[in-house]
């Protein structure tokens, strides 16, 4: 599950912050505000995509950077949000397999 | 108020000097609707388009002294030329005319090059001294008026604008790397360079001497302030230094109101215009007339301000409308104007404004402008404040939340988490020592517009830093100064003549004849206001503070006791939606951007989705988008949409 969020969460970085066809550019470790990829603004638009993409509520006290700065971070953060969130939604053939 | 243009060096044919002074004034008529004049002196030619509103009757130039030995074409008003033609008079001098541009050319007989120290005003200007063989080329100290230059093999060329430059076929049209580098890190090239190859400023506070042979660039005055040694032990009678500013303002709209036309003034809304607005009404016999710029969005608008600053000094108050969508359907306009990219949209409006001035029958106006910079106004100023607060305590829990109280206007900014904002404004804290702290967050956000730069303006970039080159460019006893002196000597030295007035000043009122004044930018305040401590000007996190107690009292306690709001405008949102101009999808094309090759076609045409579906939040996006949208209209205008050719090699960065 992890693999896909992960996945879905690189092809958004690509595309809306990074503005590049390669969704594998940024490291996991690699941190987005050290990066320029969150500006002092930025992350709002990262918390919307979380809770419209992933059907997730993101709490006030969760918008920190030990849960969104890294794509290891936000992958491991939305895990744990959709298990309790949405249990299911992530069962894909492949991990059902 | 006017546009000069000339140049110095071998003859040619008869004839071609005179065509080709003509070719360049052509290109700036705009800057001077009301007259035009050649002076061809074998190899040396001075051209001048007028705006007049000192002695209408006797102020045409290029103007001659009476042994017709000295010429000059001057751009820009001498506020002090009454003072300056009594005490010349007095020593001899003998003038034929009213005008300020005489005084100048007296002046430069008996003082020769050091008059210009003499000079209360904005002005840039040339001399052909034909005794001495010599042209002298001068700019203000604060860098309001415009001055350009290039040299080829046989000949030194000047104008107001670039435009006349490219138009005298000078000198090729090409890009400059570092320029944009730098514009697209600091907002503006760091003169004397700018965005055109082989193309310089003449920086502000300097003077040239040319011969046919040499040229010889020289700093005549330097904004400078005092130690903090020296900054802690100053005087702290602050009621004796907020009077004698009172006086000093008072002095410096007064001889702004010198005009043979009638002055009119920009009313923001804000603490600054509303001063100038009131000490002009102080003066004037009858009505002052006030202009401003109204928004439809709430984020913008100061409307319910400046009205209510128009009806206490009971002015005569017109206002423009600046719809969303005018903004980008006049920016192609703008950007031919300003002859460079932007990072906001933000001159536009203003462009509209002077328009509506110049429709109305005005062609000179006081405004603000300065005041953010000289006494320390602008929310950079605190942020650098509270950043270095929290870098001597790092592990203080209470000290970041200060961070929410920087930008209270900025809505975007206020939603943020706690833990955001602290992350962000808490960037390089460990780099205190650095000449820049006080401004790497913002250079290091624009600097992430670079992200969209093309492969070939990367490559010709490979290794260059402009914050590197402007720590060199600093002045040697910078570091000695206040954090805050240090913070406003960026402000002023720099985005001040490079940007605000440049693109938001000169440019956009000139587009239209009109003529700005600024009396926050007399030297003389400039110098009074290096002198007065820091903890005058930013006290505790209030700005401006000792501006506030010189002159709050005088205006109704909404506007003297109101946070700074800087003026700013819709960015991307111009550019998109309903009323989006045409040549936006056009400009931003894979094809387009391909061929004026500035910037990478697939990152540029994902900005452009993104902005279309409203999703550009943050500032690094608008940014973007408005330097590459304004960087693809620069290309057309000035390069045909090939500014960047892959298969030419690129002059060296």
């Amino acid at each position: 599950m992890t693999k896909q969020i992960e996945r879905e969460l690189r092809a958004f970085i690509a595309e809306n912050l990074l503005f590049s066809d390669n969704p594998d550019e940024v490291a996991g470790d690699q941190s987005m505000l050290q990066a320029g990829l969150i500006d002092s603004t930025g992350v709002l638009e990262l918390v919307a995509f979380l809770e419209g993409h992933f059907d997730i509520a993101v709490a006030d006290a969760e918008i920190v950077p030990q849960n969104l700065d890294t794509i290891d971070a936000l992958a491991a953060f939305v895990s744990k949000k959709v298990a309790t969130a949405a249990p299911g939604r992530f069962m894909t053939p492949e991990f059902e397999g | 108020m006017c546009g000069i243009a000339g140049f110095l060096g071998a003859a040619s044919e008869s004839g071609a000097e005179k065509a080709r002074i003509e070719r360049m004034l052509s290109a700036i008529a705009h800057r001077g609707p009301d007259g035009r004049g050649v002076h061809v002196d074998g190899a040396v030619a001075l051209g001048h388009v007028r705006l007049s509103i000192i002695d209408l009757a006797g102020g045409n130039q290029p103007m001659l002294d009476e042994t017709g030995d000295f010429a000059i074409s001057f751009n820009g008003e001498i506020f002090n030329y009454i003072e300056i033609r009594e005490a010349l008079e007095a020593k001899g001098s003998r003038f034929k005319t009213r005008s300020d541009t005489e005084v100048i050319l007296e002046l430069y007989k008996a003082k020769g090059e050091a008059g210009v120290e003499d000079l209360v005003g904005d002005f840039a200007f040339a001399i052909w001294d034909r005794r001495r063989q010599r042209l002298v080329l001068a700019r203000d100290r604060m860098g309001v008026r415009p001055l350009y230059w290039s040299r080829t093999r046989d000949r030194l060329y000047f104008a107001s604008e670039i435009k006349a430059l490219l138009a005298a076929d000078a000198v090729e049209a090409r890009p400059d790397p570092i320029g944009i580098d730098q514009l697209f890190t600091l907002w503006s090239p760091i003169a004397p360079r700018t965005v055109f190859k082989d193309i310089q400023q003449l920086p502000p506070g300097h003077l040239m001497i040319a011969t046919p042979g040499s040229v010889e660039v020289r700093r005549y005055w330097r904004l400078s302030y005092p130690t903090a040694e020296e900054d802690a032990g100053l005087a702290v009678d602050e009621g004796a230094i907020a009077e004698e500013l009172r006086g000093l303002l008072a002095d410096a709209t007064r001889i702004r109101l010198r005009s043979d036309v009638p002055v009119g003034a920009y009313l923001s809304g804000g603490l600054d215009s509303s001063i100038i607005a009131t000490l002009a009404s102080d003066v004037v016999a009858e009505r002052l007339t006030t202009f401003s710029v109204t928004f439809e969005s709430g984020e913008f608008d100061e409307s319910a301000f400046q009205a209510q600053m128009a009806e206490t000094l009971r002015t005569a108050h017109a206002s423009i409308a600046c719809e969303t969508s005018a903004i980008g359907a006049m920016f192609p306009e703008v950007v031919r104007h300003i002859e460079q990219p932007v990072l906001r949209t933000a001159p536009a409006p203003l462009y509209q404004l002077s328009d509506f001035v110049r429709r109305r029958g005005y062609k000179v106006v006081l405004t603000g402008e300065g005041a953010d910079e000289v006494f320390a106004g602008y929310d950079i100023f605190k942020e650098a404040k509270v950043r270095a607060f929290c870098a001597r305590q790092p592990g203080s829990a209470w000290r970041p939340r200060l961070f929410g109280r920087l930008y209270p206007y900025l809505p975007a900014l206020q939603a943020q988490s706690p833990a955001y904002l602290n992350a962000f404004f808490g960037m390089a804290l460990d780099r205190t020592g650095d000449p820049l702290f006080s401004h790497l967050p913002r250079f290091e956000t624009t600097s992430k517009a670079k992200v969209f730069f093309s492969g070939e303006l990367k490559a010709a970039l490979a290794g260059y830093d402009a914050l590197a080159e402007l720590r060199d460019d600093l002045p040697a006893d910078f570091r000695s100064w206040t954090p805050l002196a240090q913070a406003q000597y960026l402000e002023t030295a720099y985005l001040l003549p490079g940007y605000i007035l440049s693109a938001q000043g000169d440019r956009v009122a000139m587009a239209h004849g009109v003529e700005g004044r600024f009396p926050f930018l007399d030297h003389r305040v400039v110098e009074f206001g290096a002198r007065i401590p820091s903890r005058m000007k930013l006290k505790a996190l209030r700005e401006k503070h000792i501006l506030r107690e010189s002159l709050g009292s005088r205006l109704p306690p909404a506007i003297g006791c109101r946070p700074k709001q800087p003026y700013r405008a819709p960015d991307s949102a111009s550019f998109f939606g309903a009323g989006a101009p045409a040549y936006v999808t056009e400009r931003l094309s894979h094809a387009a951007v391909a061929s004026a090759g500035l910037f990478d076609s697939v990152a540029v045409a994902k900005l452009a989705r993104k902005c279309a579906a409203g999703g550009a939040l943050g500032f690094r996006d608008n940014t973007a988008l408005v330097g590459v949208i304004s960087g693809q209209l620069w290309s057309e205008t000035f390069f045909s949409g090939r500014a960047i050719q892959a298969d030419r090699t690129l002059p060296a960065a």
